[in-house]
């Protein structure tokens, strides 16, 4: 081969990498946050930039970016989860309620956690054995599991010691600065590696991206497309469980009404990150994108003085614009 | 003959490359049943379809009783006076039949749906296609129609509408009974008396040579021929549909067959197969041929574990018992679906990994991506698939590029029975080519392959026995050397 062809080659190539990166899901969702972080930074510079800030708006952004973990695995398998709300809620309750009844902290949290995926274990047995479609089953688990939560907390907020729980999302003390970030966030980021990974690279990830994207398809190559549903439910639940261990570690009391409408920031993180409701699609850095792109807003239009129903205004067009423009983008592509 | 009502001349319409119809001409009289035959794939859906208004022609002029007919959609038709009674006839199942009848049409005041008119618009359509002194209440929910009588439902929706002067059949008896078949004839009969013309589209010339008066024959998209149906005997039809010279491939040597590796022994599902039975040896390919709806879909499905079985037996070398794809992926069968967009392949997913999804390549739970890079790539080179990258995504690439990678995971999954279900539908000359070569060089090597096609001389290319299935039975498999395209023909259609 002569060398012009070989340099021909390695330009195509290079072209095809910067082509290949601008088709990422996640490539819209990062120039988004980047251009909402700017143009706040710009509008409100002595209080929306810098560290202390920016350290807040990564707090708040846990608990929604965990549970959109989970979401982001369901949505790509094709399923929904209406009950994320209602799942961290619960936790939250059962955390409180242990730590009362004299348990450690480490028994406490996993008895939040196992108590949420049991609800994700039931949620994905109905929709694949009843065959209900998981809009119905979740919807109907969302009021079941609110109930229960409000029925074991008495329809009261339950106090409990933290006993070093709260410490999970507080900022590192000044001994401790190195660490930056509060443990919640780093937890965040660990669990987005981890279902990154199982998305990209495990056997349980190509079925969920294959029973998503044609059921069909997945059947007939032999993809257990029953045992698929129920695993991505349960840990779909267990993120939403751990969600709820850094909301009580907020909040720091067990509050069965805390959470209400949790699900459809979730859902809009997800959908903002690239993934779709008709399943095949999604992306774990896109989400986390996504759900830090609504914390952004949210905190910008406090600092510039905007009202809350502005905000409201903001997101709901953030949602549709990015759905839209991903729209183009796949059909461009 | 009385005159014209429908008069096509030069109808010409492609898809891709590929022409559908070329050039035809048709005439129908008024009062007439005019049977237009055909292969599969010989061009009737087309036809009737411009006919109807779902699609329009490149080229060539129709005219309804000397008016110029070209409808943009199914509506304009029906309007215009052509009614089209579709193969699998269509109605909301949630809907009564009279809500059915005038759907699309309610007589209404200010939005308000006028009850009594429609029962009574409905009532009179019904009466038409009656049968005997029994009649379709017009209240009943559509989902509790049987099949003959949801045809009748949609016959009467055709006639309520407007008054159509041609009413178009596309293969209205594939899924009646013997009876309801009858039935069915019967309402022609009636309806013809009316001095309305039906186009009578089917596979079954039994049937064609009962109830037709004229028949016109497309082959590969032309007009073949024409006459009076009295004048015909079914030999002449049969002859006019295959054509006199038939081209066909190299065959290459037969291999020695081996051992059975799949043995199916009164196979019967719900509502097909109805009775099949066979046994494939390594080292030979065996066809299925028979008419769209005979039920060789199912039957593949049926062996493969996809869809239920009521009664019967299927072996894979020793193994009986229970089928799921699953299984049967690990007893070293696969399936190559006649749905490519459907079920074959996922559209969003890459071809690396349509291509390896059967098979996992990698370590514990993990799959490698650069390991179903490699294995994509070498299936890519060796069965000439074109592509710019295996990481492209599916729906990229062109129809006849799909099939091969399709075909490539059941070579990558190392299948030793390969079922194949309309392995070369839809697909350009040279990717065929290339598909039965891949066959042929997969019987060599000792696998067991079983081939379904709607296209005989495929089937003549590259099989070395044929069995040929009716109404959901299969036949007895013979060799090729023994059979020829005439009598799987007619073995086909029944007569």
């Amino acid at each position: 081969m002569s060398n012009d062809r070989k340099t021909s080659r390695r330009s195509d190539a290079k072209r095809s990498m910067a082509v290949a990166l601008l088709r990422e899901p996640w490539v819209g969702p990062l120039g988004a946050v980047l251009f909402v972080y700017a143009l706040f930074a710009l509008l409100s510079p002595e209080t929306f930039l810098g560290w202390i800030n920016f350290t807040t708006m990564v707090r708040q952004t846990v608990v929604v970016g965990i549970a959109a973990l989970g979401m982001t695995l369901i949505m790509v398998q094709g399923g929904i989860d209406l009950s994320v709300g209602s799942v961290v809620a619960l936790t939250t309750v059962v955390v409180a309620r242990a730590l009362q009844g004299g348990v450690s902290v480490t028994a406490a949290c996993l008895f939040g956690v196992a108590t949420a995926a049991a609800a994700g274990l039931v949620n994905g047995a109905l929709v694949a054995g009843l065959r209900i479609t998981p809009f119905i089953v979740t919807l109907g688990s969302m009021s079941i599991l609110r109930g229960l939560a409000k029925g074991l907390a008495h329809e009261q907020k339950i106090d409990a010691p933290e006993a070093g729980l709260d410490e999970l999302m507080a900022m590192p003390p000044v001994d401790r600065a190195w660490q930056l970030l509060p443990v919640g966030v780093w937890l965040t980021l660990l669990l987005a590696v981890v279902a990154a990974v199982v998305l990209a690279y495990t056997r349980f990830g190509r079925h969920l991206v294959a029973t998503g994207s044609n059921e069909s398809t997945a059947r007939l190559c032999g993809v257990d497309v029953p045992s698929v549903t129920v695993l991505v439910y349960v840990v779909g639940g267990l993120l939403a469980g751990v969600a709820g261990v850094m909301e009580f570690s907020y909040l720091t009391v067990g509050d069965p009404t805390d959470s209400i409408g949790l699900e459809l920031a979730v859902i809009a993180a997800v959908v903002i990150g690239g993934g779709s409701l008709s399943g095949g699609q999604g992306s774990i850095p896109g989400t986390l994108l996504g759900a830090l792109l609504m914390t952004f807003i949210a905190a910008g239009c406090t600092h510039v003085g905007l009202p809350n129903w502005v905000q409201e205004i903001l997101t709901g067009l953030i949602i549709i614009v990015a759905v839209a423009l991903d729209g183009l983008r796949r059909r461009g592509g | 003959m009385s005159e014209s009502v429908l008069v096509v001349r030069g109808l010409t319409k492609a898809f891709g490359g590929t022409c559908a119809l070329d050039g035809v001409d048709l005439d129908v009289a008024a009062g007439e049943v005019h049977s237009v035959l055909g292969e599969n794939g010989a061009g009737k859906s087309t036809l009737m379809k411009i006919l109807s208004g779902s699609i329009q022609p490149d080229d060539g002029r129709v005219e309804l009783v000397g008016q110029v007919h070209a409808p943009r959609s199914p509506d304009q038709a029906r309007r215009a006076g052509v009614a089209i009674v579709p193969q699998e006839p269509e109605l909301a199942p949630h809907l009564t039949v009279e809500e059915n009848v005038v759907l699309g049409a309610e007589p209404t005041s200010w939005g308000f749906v006028r009850r009594a008119e429609m029962r009574e618009r409905a009532t009179r359509a019904l009466a038409q296609v009656a049968h005997g002194g029994e009649r379709i209440d017009p209240g009943r929910r559509a989902s509790t129609l049987s099949p003959s009588e949801r045809q009748r439902v949609v016959i009467a929706r055709a006639l309520a509408v407007a008054a159509p002067r041609v009413l178009i059949l596309d293969e209205p008896t594939s899924s009646l009974t013997a009876a309801d078949v009858e039935q069915l004839f019967a309402v022609i009969e009636r309806l013809k008396g009316t001095g309305l013309s039906v186009l009578y589209v089917s596979h079954f010339l039994e049937e064609v040579m009962r109830i037709a008066d004229r028949y016109t024959v497309l082959r590969d998209g032309r007009f073949a021929g024409t006459g009076a149906v009295a004048e015909a005997t079914s030999d002449d039809l049969v002859r006019l549909m295959a054509g006199a010279v038939v081209e066909r491939r190299q065959r290459r040597a037969r291999a020695k067959a081996g051992d059975v590796v799949l043995s199916v022994r009164g196979l019967a599902g719900r509502p097909l197969p109805v009775e099949a039975s066979f046994e494939l040896r390594a080292g030979e390919v065996l066809g299925i041929a028979g008419l769209v709806g005979a039920g060789r879909t199912e039957l593949l499905r049926a062996v493969f574990g996809l869809d239920a079985v009521t009664s019967g037996q299927v072996r894979v070398r020793a193994h009986a018992g229970p089928a799921s794809p699953l299984r049967r992926l690990s007893q070293g069968v696969g399936l190559l679906s006649e749905d490519r967009k459907g079920e074959g392949l996922a559209g969003q997913l890459t071809i690396a990994e349509n291509l390896t999804l059967s098979r996992r390549l990698g370590w514990g739970p993990f799959v490698s991506p650069a390991r179903e890079r490699r294995a994509a790539e070498r299936f890519v080179e060796q069965l000439g698939i074109r592509c710019r990258d295996v990481g492209q995504r599916m729906t990229e690439l062109s129809g006849g590029n799909q099939q091969k990678v399709a075909l490539a995971r059941l070579l990558h999954h190392d299948v030793d029975v390969l079922l194949l279900d309309e392995p070369t539908r839809g697909i350009d000359v040279r990717s065929r080519a290339d598909v039965h070569a891949s066959i042929d060089e997969l019987v060599g090597r000792g696998k067991a392959v079983l081939v379904v096609s709607s296209y005989l001389p495929e089937l003549f290319g590259v099989c070395d026995r044929i069995a040929v299935m009716c109404r959901g039975r299969l036949g007895e498999a013979r060799p090729v050397g023994e059979m020829d395209e005439h009598s799987v023909l007619r073995e086909a259609a029944g007569a």
